[in-house]
């Protein structure tokens, strides 16, 4: 099992740890919901150190990425992040991805842990055929690359004390790379899967304990803590953000998945599977992923089944949890056409019981 | 870890409390410490006789969902209201606030069968 650069220090702080994605991880450290309250009303530290990183370099870069990625990236500037996915050939999903333009011929793909085999294969075969050299410009450099999510409203502010360039007034899904708490070239990221604000840093892992160090005594005086996977995932699940293996997979369309925001159909943007997807959001498909919040009392889970009131099976939860901010149990769904609607009332089964639930709007926590 | 020395134990982890002819059961510290949050108790089994092992209600942490099973037979006469507002009661206080349900006991015999403290301690450190 692989560890991060900073597994050692989630063990002394007695964290709960588990195997995720091949790397024995932090689960939670004092409780899921005070981990998720810090987030969302102070700021928290995540190890993200498990994510991959892949480089596009060159000449072919921008060609290459245009083609493996759902979104425009001529609409990228340099400084810019773009969410996106890799569509594969079948119609459905290899990965979500961000997409990082530092320049027109230098761009950084940040992959889910748990698929970066999966994606480097893909993008390696893909790169292969467009004559990109693998190893020059196609890298895998995520063995080599240590993150940590600072987020929460006050994460910012903190940061701002560890560094001369401005980052406090960064906007959101932009970077810069600068000198952080004494480490030079930095990778400052003002991206996150919370909905609660902060940033994502980048350092080379010989940089990491001097990056984790700084981080927890800048901001002590804001109540930092360190948050885990559990947090994590009610956190992103709060936003409605979909999570690769639950929410999104090899099989559903971003179309489905209501990621037609980063499936664009532009001049210029010819993807993978571009024609499909297209006719999919033009023709109308006949499920969609949606979030919902119980109305009942109960909490929803992966793989429940959702009926309508007569108890005909419309559809399946991919998501669920009990939502630490409303105290209300909140998921997300494949559900089939005529059941979308926001307030459009839903049952979800538990343990043989139609829990009534209402079909909402994101984010699902509305602050 | 908390393991009172006058409760008896189950291999899953729930104890039992005698008064009299009645008994209370809960879950335990070290089940508690497992599930982590929890933040929803369903137990929908009040004024029902139920067997020995059998389930009597759900219990459900953030990520996880793990049912309860009866110590020992009996019929279950009350159940812990106060934890349909406040399950975090079991996090902090298993034995005491976080009680789920109040039994009468059917076989006071099979209570003999279950474990001590001690033995309880060495099944979930072993």
């Amino acid at each position: 099992m692989k560890r991060t650069a900073f597994t050692h220090f989630h063990e002394e702080l007695g964290a709960k740890m588990a195997p995720f994605a091949g790397y024995y991880m932090p689960i939670e450290y004092t409780g899921i919901n005070n981990e998720h309250t810090v987030v969302r009303t102070k700021l928290g530290v995540f190890d993200v150190s498990h994510m991959g990183e892949f480089w596009a370099v060159g000449p072919k870069a921008f060609d290459f990425v245009q083609k493996v990625t759902s979104n425009d990236v001529a609409a990228l500037t340099d400084g810019k992040v773009q969410y996106s996915c890799f569509p594969n050939d079948q119609g459905g999903i290899v990965d979500d991805l961000l997409v990082y333009r530092f320049g027109d011929e230098k761009y950084l793909l940040v992959v889910n842990a748990a698929n970066i085999d999966k994606d480097w294969n893909w993008c390696v075969k893909n790169a292969e055929e467009m004559g990109l050299k693998i190893g020059e410009e196609l890298i895998n450099a995520s063995d080599d690359i240590a993150q940590l999510a600072i987020q929460g409203p006050l994460a910012l502010k903190a940061m701002q004390k560890l560094t001369e360039a401005s980052v406090e007034d960064m906007e959101f899904y932009t970077f810069k790379e600068i000198t952080f708490a004494g480490i030079e070239n930095v990778l400052f990221s003002t991206t996150g899967y919370t909905g609660a604000g902060g940033c994502e840093i980048y350092v080379n892992n010989e940089d990491a304990v001097k990056l984790w160090n700084a981080v927890f005594e800048a901001g002590e005086e804001f109540g930092i803590q360190p948050i885990g996977l559990g947090a994590r995932d009610t956190l992103r699940l709060e936003m409605g953000y979909c999570l690769y293996g639950n929410d999104i997979n090899d099989t559903t369309s971003p179309i489905e998945a209501g990621l037609g925001w980063i499936t664009k159909f532009v001049d210029g943007n010819d993807f993978i599977m571009r024609s499909h997807h297209q006719k999919l959001k033009e023709e109308g498909v006949e499920k969609r992923l949606k979030p919902f919040v119980m109305i009942d009392r109960g909490i929803p889970r992966q793989h429940y089944e959702v009926v309508n009131e007569a108890g005909e099976i419309i559809g399946e939860v991919t998501s669920g949890t009990m939502s630490p901010m409303m105290k209300q149990g909140i998921g997300m769904a494949y559900l089939n056409k005529g059941y979308w609607k926001s307030g459009t009332e839903i049952y979800i089964k538990v343990r043989n019981k139609s829990l009534k639930a209402e079909i909402t709007s994101l984010p699902i926590y509305k602050a | 870890m908390n393991i009172p020395a006058d409760l008896k134990y189950t291999k899953d982890h729930e104890w039992i409390r005698v008064e009299g002819n009645h008994a209370f059961i809960g879950i335990t510290d070290f089940a508690q410490g497992e599930l982590g949050d929890i933040v929803f108790i369903e137990i929908e089994t009040e004024g029902e006789e139920l067997a020995k092992e059998e389930v009597f209600g759900t219990i459900e942490a953030v990520k996880t969902v793990s049912d309860m099973y009866m110590p020992v037979a009996g019929k279950v006469v009350e159940v812990n209201e106060a934890l349909a507002d406040t399950p975090e009661a079991v996090n902090n206080d298993p034995y005491g606030e976080g009680w789920m349900i109040k039994v009468e006991v059917g076989n006071p015999a099979e209570l003999e069968e279950l474990m001590n403290a001690d033995q309880y301690k060495e099944s979930i450190e072993g």
